[in-house]
């Protein structure tokens, strides 16, 4: 009972209102099928729930690069940060990996390996940048950061379209990466690699450094309260801009991992389209990581949501591809207000809270009339973006 | 049967764990002034929140001129003319003062804002009722006295017949209460009706026509403050006889631990001026320097410059004998400098970290909690457990509480038992009784003795004279950003320093002080 008490009951506490947000989510998408063609609805609506499961090596494929954007996004997220620059360091990560795989002879799997790592290097400089602008100068990581995003993706396309050994003028893409340059495939026949044991691997340290370690106890005492953690000597500067590198390394890593992924084809690879459009997978990673509650493990977990419902959706062929991109936004649009339905379901332990005693209530008087000028800016105001992008 | 324009009947107010107003009835007669009285705590803001609508209260009703009336929030308060100045002010900060007063009101013609008329009332309000303000003035920029004229023009503009004033004068200078004093009165001349929490007796005393006392959520009773004494009001309210008065021996002063020297530090509320002006004291092993004075004489950033939470842009400050003027706060915390901050949960505490983290948040980074950058969870469980039980800190799970769930009370032990307990040779302690109840405070003034005693030097700032003539060794008076008096508690009474408080007095040397 004391082990129920203790450790089963909040761990259902907190994953709650995760599951009840995904499935308002797929109400509101089982709804918009209905409305756009309702015989459809019922085979459509089942093959979005249940084609992941079968084509469940797709879903782990497509989930790596969204786990690596969730955990840069949720890491930052736990020192008060919002990266939402995560597609920039990503687009910088693809481009390290293209260059070693065009441009240094390597026998793999040496070649790989170089290649992640100069993505995480150059994720690192490019996540880095905004947080030494709002460590140094107090410049709001938000507006920085998806300045980066641009620069990064125009200044990449412009790289690769101007370079004859890495694009393909006639298909408007990067050439093929040599078989020696991709990942490792983990089972001949499927889509799985190496990526997603490096994402999961990758995700088991970050709990560890968020939990047990004092740079993980900083981290999170200044994403709670950073003038409690100036009080107590942290610096805030620094971890600032650690945080922001390794939130950069994360993505820029994810970028690798996506683009050096193995092809079942043989002779061809993934390719990189230079047609100046910011990769989305930085935008999923934000609702990921609000899904994962910005809990390293979870992020794993929400992230093989949204992997599984894209693979349905793309089998749900009574459909228009672009009905079924609005299903997914409303899924996964909807599973990101998980931070709304916590506060729902926790609604009677924050009243408890903001009135512990009578000398607190002093404290908790609510806004009066005229503070409706004075909104809070939390991060769920930046999501309609996040669902936009996400249909891209 | 009186008149009354205000009857708030039987109400009662629930927090969980908690009954902030218990059956508690009031009535407020047409043109007086109710002051309202009680500790920090005894439910004087949720009565008022109340009556203001920003809580509904799960019994009792409220009476206007004998007709119940609902009040669900604060539109419903304003439609029936209940306006309330805040203790913490709702101003729009980066809007002009004209901006302000209109704000949810705002005149148009078709959608079109119209301010001329606006600004024709405001100005013929400020000046009907000598409230002297600028229109054009940006709140950030203007004094706190202006904001608070700026909050009650907001009621007049709304044409309120009842204002509240929630401990209007804490934030205020001497002349400052007196004008608002006088303010006050004029308005129950005209037949507004005003109620005005307090827990300043001599202010209840001043201008106050009637006085409910409340203690622990519940009603003490109504007085006539023309028949009542100051210490029967301060016995209805603390619900004993006895004065906080501390039993300690005569401090035995040694050597200099912190010496501050011509200190200056910038204003954050009035670019370009100093909140802090050249500020020179020191505060030795084994006494309790105290520093008194009115919230906003510059205490706060003199401890921040002191502390390392803000820098200063002139003088010195030495620790131990290294200069500590710029040095990062971790630096000073490892020079043996304990601070209870002014603002436990801004500064104190990480509210939704459990105790035990809490109890580490100066200390997690020694080796006896960290290895290879690795927490050492079982020490940190097994230190927590130790102050909880040394300290008496309360709480629904031990070390495993999340902060947040627990009392002010409990929460300030926690920060008092961190700070005491780490190697320090000086306590830096900012209103550390605030908001606490009696027991509490008696037991943190016996905790800072001890310290005292112990030999390390303690320097204390405080809005409470009480709390400064109890406590202090040595007084500092701060006004305006000085200190304007040194005096020896023992030779001296609330009076005179009350007097430096309000700067109508001054003396620089401690030889004049004991003179």
């Amino acid at each position: 009972m004391s082990f129920w008490n203790k450790n089963v009951k909040p761990l259902l506490m907190s994953i709650l209102p995760s599951v009840v947000a995904i499935l308002i989510g797929l109400l509101f998408g089982l709804l918009v099928m209905i409305f756009a063609s309702p015989g459809d609805a019922p085979m459509g609506f089942y093959t979005v729930l249940t084609r992941g499961i079968s084509k469940f090596s797709d879903v782990l494929y497509y989930a790596t690069p969204i786990i690596m954007t969730g955990l840069s996004v949720g890491f930052a997220y736990r020192m008060g940060l919002f990266n939402i620059g995560a597609s920039g360091q990503f687009t910088m990560g693809i481009f390290a990996a293209l260059l070693v795989s065009f441009f240094l002879p390597l026998k793999s799997p040496a070649s790989w390996i170089v290649a992640c790592v100069a993505a995480i290097a150059a994720g690192a400089i490019w996540g880095s940048i905004p947080g030494f602008f709002k460590a140094l100068l107090n410049i709001n990581e938000v507006i920085t950061s998806i300045m980066f995003n641009y620069i990064g993706m125009y200044v990449v396309d412009y790289l690769i379209s101007n370079s004859s050994t890495m694009y393909f003028a006639t298909k408007a893409r990067t050439n093929y990466i040599s078989a020696e340059a991709q990942l490792p495939a983990l089972w001949s026949g499927t889509n799985l690699n190496v990526g997603i044991i490096i994402a999961v691997v990758l995700a088991v340290i970050l709990f560890v450094v968020l939990f047990y370690t004092t740079f993980g106890y900083e981290l999170r005492a200044t994403g709670f309260n950073k003038d409690a953690a100036k009080y107590a000597g942290m610096s805030s500067k620094r971890n600032i801009i650690i945080t922001m590198a390794i939130a950069g390394a994360l993505a820029g890593l994810g970028g690798a991992l996506c683009i050096l992924a193995p092809s079942t084809v043989v002779g061809s690879s993934v390719t990189y389209e230079p047609i100046n459009v910011i990769r989305n997978e930085g935008f999923n990673g934000i609702a990921v990581a609000l899904l994962g509650c910005s809990h390293p493990i979870g992020i794993v977990f929400s992230a093989i949501f949204v992997s599984y419902i894209q693979r349905g959706g793309t089998g749900a062929v009574a459909y228009k591809p672009e009905i079924i991109d609005v299903v997914l936004a409303f899924i996964i649009y909807f599973s990101a207000f998980a931070m709304v339905v916590r506060e729902i379901v926790s609604g009677k332990r924050k009243k408890k809270k903001s009135a512990p005693a009578p000398g607190a209530v002093i404290d908790a008087v609510p806004p009066g009339p005229n503070d409706t000028a004075m909104q809070d800016q939390t991060g769920t105001g930046l999501m309609p973006e996040a669902e936009e992008r996400g249909e891209e | 049967m009186e008149n009354y324009v205000i009857e708030m009947v039987h109400i009662t107010k629930r927090f969980p764990g908690i009954v902030a107003n218990d059956d508690i009835t009031l009535n407020l007669k047409r043109g007086e002034i109710h002051a309202l009285l009680g500790e920090n705590g005894a439910g004087k803001s949720t009565l008022m929140s109340v009556l203001f609508g920003l809580y509904n209260p799960e019994e009792g009703e409220i009476r206007m001129n004998g007709q119940p009336v609902t009040i669900h929030d604060p539109n419903d308060a304003t439609a029936l003319g209940i306006g309330m100045v805040h203790q913490h002010f709702k101003l729009v900060e980066c809007f002009t003062v004209l901006q302000n007063i209109i704000l949810g009101v705002e005149p148009n013609k078709s959608g079109f804002l119209s301010m001329g008329e606006a600004r024709k009332k405001v100005v013929e309000l400020s000046e009907k009722y000598g409230l002297q303000i600028d229109p054009d003035a940006v709140i950030e920029d203007i004094t706190v006295g202006m904001q608070q004229r700026t909050e009650i023009l907001k009621m007049l503009y709304r044409d309120n017949d009842i204002l509240i004033f929630d401990e209007p004068t804490a934030v205020l200078t001497p002349q400052e209460i007196t004008e608002l004093m006088d303010i006050i009165r004029s308005f129950a001349k005209e037949g507004k009706s005003i109620l005005f929490i307090s827990h300043k007796l001599n202010e209840i005393m001043q201008v106050a026509d009637r006085c409910t006392v409340l203690r622990k959520g519940k009603c003490v009773g109504t007085v006539n403050v023309c028949d009542t004494t100051p210490e029967e009001l301060s016995r209805m309210m603390v619900g004993r006889d006895v004065q906080l008065k501390v039993s300690k021996d005569e401090a035995h002063p040694g050597d200099s631990v912190l010496s501050v020297r011509d200190l200056k530090v910038p204003s954050k509320v009035h670019k370009g001026k100093n909140a802090v002006n050249g500020v020179s004291f020191d505060v030795r092993e084994g006494e309790i320097v105290c520093i008194a004075g009115i919230d906003g004489n510059g205490q706060s950033e003199l401890v921040s410059a002191i502390t390392g939470l803000d820098k200063p842009n002139g003088g010195s400050i030495t620790l131990g004998g290294t200069n500590i003027t710029r040095a990062p706060i971790r630096k000073r915390s490892k020079l043996g400098m304990s601070h209870i901050p002014e603002d436990r949960h801004k500064h104190g505490l990480v509210l939704d970290f459990n105790l035990a983290n809490n109890m580490v948040l100066q200390r997690y980074w020694e080796p006896e909690f960290m290895r290879f950058g690795f927490i050492k969870k079982a020490p940190i469980r097994k230190y927590s457990d130790e102050l909880i039980e040394r300290f008496d800190v309360r709480s629904g799970e031990g070390s495993d509480s999340i902060v947040r769930s627990m009392s002010g009370g409990n929460q300030q032990k926690a920060i008092v038992a961190r700070e005491m307990d780490r190697e320090h040779k000086l306590l830096v302690a900012v209103q550390p009784t605030r908001g606490l109840d009696v027991g509490a405070i008696e037991y943190i003034h016996k905790c800072i003795v001890r310290e005292r005693d112990e030999g390390r030097a303690v320097l204390l700032v405080s809005f409470e004279l009480d709390e400064v003539m109890n406590l202090a060794d040595r007084i500092l008076v701060m006004y305006g950003g000085e200190i304007v008096g040194e005096l020896d508690p023992k030779k001296t009474d609330v009076e005179e320093v009350g007097l430096y408080m309000a700067g109508n007095k001054r003396n620089t040397g401690s030889k004049e002080a004991q003179a």
